[in-house]
């Protein structure tokens, strides 16, 4: 299947997701590293993921229930002590697990953190549940941070246990919106690695054009092997190596022949 | 009628220069604010350092590399030095543009007795050396020492007190230094206007009554009237008449120099801080420039020169002493940027320059460069400053936008945190006494948790099994009480001996006859006491005891919110100790001098020896184990991330220490960014955010753990690593490997 065929539509996704407004399932904040968005960044982690991604380095943030729950002004409250700091140094990430498992909360965070602090804001997920919000959504999101786990769509399932094609249509429909957008893609030995693989994502990504601000080649790492041994689950990458810094700048080639800023 | 205008009519040089008040009275910030240019673009315009300049630092490298081998290059054990003792000496004379060693050969140590001769003897023979028979006889039979005149005034428990450890540091076997002189004033008006103006001073005051601190000023004004001689008969030596003002770039640094080196070779004070210079001689430079005398090149060669200088004054120290202030600091500190009370930047391109030094020769720990950060400053400025930091980890940011509406915009930073308006102000270096320690006596009794001996007389010790923290927090403020009142003391006796046996002659001739005074009280283990205060408050401690019934250690059960995570539940308690103990300093009944009460949140690398002298304590922390430097976090308790450490700091009033906050921020490379444009642009912005937030001053290192260890086990592959620690900058392969293992256990901050 061509990946870049469109289709528009807005598929639901699974049911079991998290959607009240007033509260929902935090995993961890942190206040302060230039790696997820524009500038220092203060991040929620957001907990619950439906995503069973063979490398994830926060295995420990899928469950929705293991986070804490917070309300909305909580939420705030862990921010409020950074919104000086943060105007001027970058803004506010949320992350996840995957942050649309709990999309009318993180929509209402998004909303209060422009209206209470006027700050940037991002929102990193794999799109997979984007059906799950309305287009207003997107109104209080300055950046999306889109990871595309891979371009063939059974590696992809075999990858992430979830099906490519809703990740593609999101990314169809941030074009669609125009909404300015990170790209971001891990680079995993003998997973992720194939010439022809990022060839097809590349030019997939070409074509969203102008809202594509930055493709983000992420060299995948060991650092979440502690976390699969406390939950006591097997980690399938554990004997996985780094990819080289020779592999890594081919890929990254790949992405800038095509145009894109690439770091 | 100026003051000038009795002798010489400088019109060469001055001619060109703006502005009228400066010529009347000396008035140094009139003249820059007259006269300079603020530059408000990028870096382009720099340029790299000449062959001339690389060739005589590389000559240098060589006396550098034998200096770390032997811990001491050579030492002129003959004489006492003074201004005037040593004839000239030169790296490589003909190749030097500007010119001062503080003795007759680079990197040789000068010893100067009147800090007290028991710490050069100590120096000399733990360097090899041997001091001359006759040098002994005089500072034996003849003269006094400062630290004579000391322990000839202390009281047994000062006594207890500083060999406990609960006050440390105090500058009375060595020089209190932090005194900035207007080296300036020399380079302006030269030392015939500036020895005229003396004595005006003096005779304007001849027929006031007579008493005390109307002859000690007399006494004073006339040694500085001859230390001014001396001053201009040391740069006769070198060949160059400073009796009457600069005429152009090359003589103004070399002036300011002069002045400086006068003051090096004099006093071997703690921290022998330049001033703000970089803009003051932009104004030469630029002149210079637009009148084609001078391009870019040569003008970056003359600052190299100069900084070459700087980065080789030496002190002759005692090994206690670098156990206390590690890597052989001088604290060479050199105030740049700011901005102006009337909105214009004080930035020029020599600002620029001096950092691009950083450059030019590598980095290195001195001159202490230290940015005055304003959210106010050029962006082309900011983001040059953060990638210098970002490459050297070589360079310190203080708040001006917190110190200018204090100290207006003509202040400097002497060693570490200390703003004093230049040639105007002064202070009375009080080192810091340990509030960790001091919460160990408040449940101990005042007995010392680790000799046994009664230090603190008169206090009741905690009886119970489990610390009750309103039992604990009455029992503390009556130590802190105890605490204030012992080291106000000991402070008063040291400055009033220092005064006495080893003034600043040469650094008082560059201030004005009345200046502003402070006594510089300082508190360590901030963090510690938050952090036990804390755990006392939100979890259970247990108190173990020995056989004696001493508290030695303490089990905590639960949790505790720990300092430096932006939780007020305990932020608030390191704010109310800070203000606490200030407010206990104030209330003290005598301040020598008249000087101003002000408080310090720094240790410099001194949290080392702190910890050593202090048990085990209630936050967790065991016996012996550093503490955490300045104003930081306990190493590791900061687990929410570099921003949120520092709005923890950023908590800590300034008011309630007007002599300076400091922090020490690590950093990945990673973590500010993915390329180097990034992570300056980050850095810079963060700098903002932290400055907004009302932090003080932030040391910045950016580099990762690997490399440190990688350095202790190869020093000879990073001679010029720096790193920042509190307040100042160290060649890392200089430390202690306890101090090198210290500073890779600070948290550094990376992404989860």
């Amino acid at each position: 299947m061509d990946i870049l065929t469109i289709k528009d539509g807005l598929p639901k996704a699974a049911a079991g997701h998290h959607t009240p407004l007033d509260h929902g399932f935090l995993h961890s904040v942190e206040s302060g590293a230039a790696v997820d968005g524009p500038g220092m960044r203060f991040v929620f982690f957001m907990a619950g993921c439906q995503f069973r991604c063979l490398y994830c380095h926060n295995p420990d943030t899928w469950k929705l229930h293991n986070g804490r729950r917070i309300t909305l002004d909580d939420a705030i409250a862990e921010i409020k002590p950074y919104a000086g700091f943060l105007k001027f140094a970058g803004g506010v990430t949320i992350s996840g697990g995957e942050p649309l498992m709990q999309a009318g909360f993180v929509g209402e965070m998004f909303r209060r953190i422009k209206q209470d602090f006027g700050l940037h804001t991002a929102l990193d997920t794999q799109g997979f549940l984007h059906g799950n919000v309305e287009d207003t959504f997107f109104d209080n999101v300055d950046l999306v941070l889109l990871d595309i786990k891979h371009s063939d769509p059974d590696t992809y399932k075999r990858l992430t246990a979830q099906p490519l094609q809703p990740t593609l249509d999101f990314a169809h429909r941030l074009k669609r919106l125009q909404k300015p957008m990170w790209l971001r893609y891990v680079l995993v030995p003998g997973w992720t690695d194939g010439a022809e693989d990022i060839a097809r994502l590349a030019d997939f990504v070409a074509d969203l054009g102008d809202i594509v601000k930055r493709v983000e080649v992420l060299p995948f790492h060991q650092m979440g092997t502690q976390k699969w041994e406390q939950l006591g689950i097997e980690y399938p990458l554990k004997d996985s190596p780094t990819p080289t810094p020779d592999s890594v700048a081919q890929a990254r080639a790949i992405f800038a022949a095509r145009g894109l800023t690439v770091l | 009628m100026g003051i000038l205008s009795e002798k010489i009519t400088p019109a060469d040089a001055w001619s060109g220069f703006k502005g009228e008040a400066w010529r009347e009275s000396v008035d140094v910030r009139d003249f820059i604010q007259a006269n300079y240019t603020p530059y408000t673009a990028d870096s382009t315009f720099l340029a790299g350092a000449t062959k001339r300049t690389l060739k005589l630092w590389e000559d240098l490298s060589v006396l550098l590399k034998a200096e770390r081998e032997k811990g001491v290059l050579d030492v002129s054990a003959d004489r006492a030095s003074t201004i005037t003792a040593h004839d000239a000496g030169y790296i490589d004379q003909a190749a030097e543009l500007i010119v001062g060693l503080q003795t007759d050969a680079p990197l040789k140590r000068a010893i100067m007795p009147n800090g007290g001769l028991r710490m050069v003897e100590n120096g000399l023979e733990a360097f090899g050396f041997e001091l001359d028979p006759s040098v002994k006889e005089v500072w034996t039979k003849y003269r006094k020492s400062h630290n004579q005149g000391i322990f000839d005034v202390y009281s047994p428990e000062i006594l207890a007190a500083r060999k406990s450890g609960v006050i440390t540091g105090l500058p009375d076997a060595y020089g209190r230094g932090r005194i900035i002189g207007d080296y300036r004033r020399v380079a302006l008006y030269g030392t015939d206007a500036l020895r005229a103006f003396r004595q005006k001073d003096f005779r304007a005051i001849e027929n006031e009554v007579f008493t005390d601190s109307v002859m000690r000023l007399r006494e004073e004004l006339s040694e500085q009237f001859r230390a001014l001689d001396e001053l201009r008969e040391m740069a006769a030596k070198y060949g160059y008449d400073i009796s009457k003002p600069a005429t152009n770039a090359r003589e103004a640094i070399q002036w300011t120099y002069f002045a400086y080196l006068a003051a090096v070779k004099e006093q071997n004070g703690a921290a022998m801080s330049l001033g703000r210079v970089s803009t003051f001689l932009d104004i030469y430079i630029q002149r210079d420039i637009d009148a084609g005398l001078l391009t870019e090149e040569q003008a970056q060669e003359l600052i190299d020169d100069m900084i070459i200088k700087l980065r080789i004054v030496r002190f002759l120290r005692t090994p206690e002493y670098d156990q206390l202030f590690s890597g052989d600091p001088t604290w060479v500190t050199e105030s740049i940027g700011g901005m102006g009370e009337d909105g214009r930047p004080l930035v020029t391109k020599s600002s620029f320059r001096f950092l691009h030094t950083l450059y030019n020769l590598g980095p290195a720990p001195e001159p202490n460069l230290t940015v005055l950060w304003s959210t106010k400053l050029p962006t082309g400025f900011k983001n040059f400053c953060a990638k210098v930091s970002a490459d050297t980890s070589a360079i310190q940011y203080e708040n001006d936008d917190l110190m200018r509406p204090k100290w207006g915009d003509d202040y400097g930073i002497a060693c570490c945190v200390s703003a004093m308006r230049i040639g105007k102000q002064m202070q009375f270096f009080g080192a810091r006494s340990n509030l960790a320690k001091a919460l160990l006596y408040a449940i101990n009794g005042g007995v010392d948790e680790k000799s046994g001996v009664a230090v603190a007389k008169g206090f009741e010790p905690i009886k119970g099994d489990v610390l009750d923290y309103d039992e604990v927090m009455a029992k503390f403020d009556k130590m802190m009480d105890w605490l204030a009142a012992t080291y106000v003391k000991a402070l008063n006796t040291v400055h009033y001996m220092h005064d006495k046996y080893a003034y600043e002659r040469i650094e008082m001739a560059l201030h004005d006859r009345d200046i502003l005074r402070t006594m510089a009280c300082g508190i360590a283990g901030l963090s510690v006491a938050a952090d036990s205060l804390s755990a006392i408050k939100h979890a259970k401690v247990h108190v173990i005891r020995n056989e004696a019934g001493l508290a030695v250690d303490y089990k905590i059960e639960g949790s505790y919110p720990a300092y430096g995570n932006n939780d007020d539940s305990v932020d608030d308690i390191a704010v109310w100790l800070t203000e606490t103990f200030m407010k206990k300093i104030a209330a003290q009944p005598y301040f020598y001098r008249d000087s101003m009460p002000t408080q310090s949140v720094l240790t410099i690398t001194s949290n080392v020896v702190y910890g050593k002298k202090t048990g085990n304590t209630p936050d967790g922390r065991r016996a012996g184990e550093p503490f955490a430097p300045g104003a930081n976090p306990m190493n590791g308790r900061d687990t929410k991330g570099f921003v949120a450490a520092g709005a923890s700091v950023a908590k800590i009033p300034y008011d309630s220490a007007l002599d300076g906050i400091s922090w020490t921020a690590s950093a990945t490379p990673d973590s500010l960014g993915k390329t180097d444009e990034e992570r300056a642009q980050n850095l810079a912005n963060c700098l903002d955010g932290y400055a907004a937030a009302g932090g003080f001053h932030v040391n910045v290192n950016v580099f990762n753990r690997e490399t440190l260890v990688d350095a202790m086990d190869h020093p000879e592959l990073y001679p010029q690593l720096t790193v920042r620690v509190s307040g100042y900058a160290v060649n890392f392969v200089k430390l202690t490997r306890e101090q090198q293992l210290d500073v890779i256990s600070r948290t550094f901050h990376a992404k989860m």
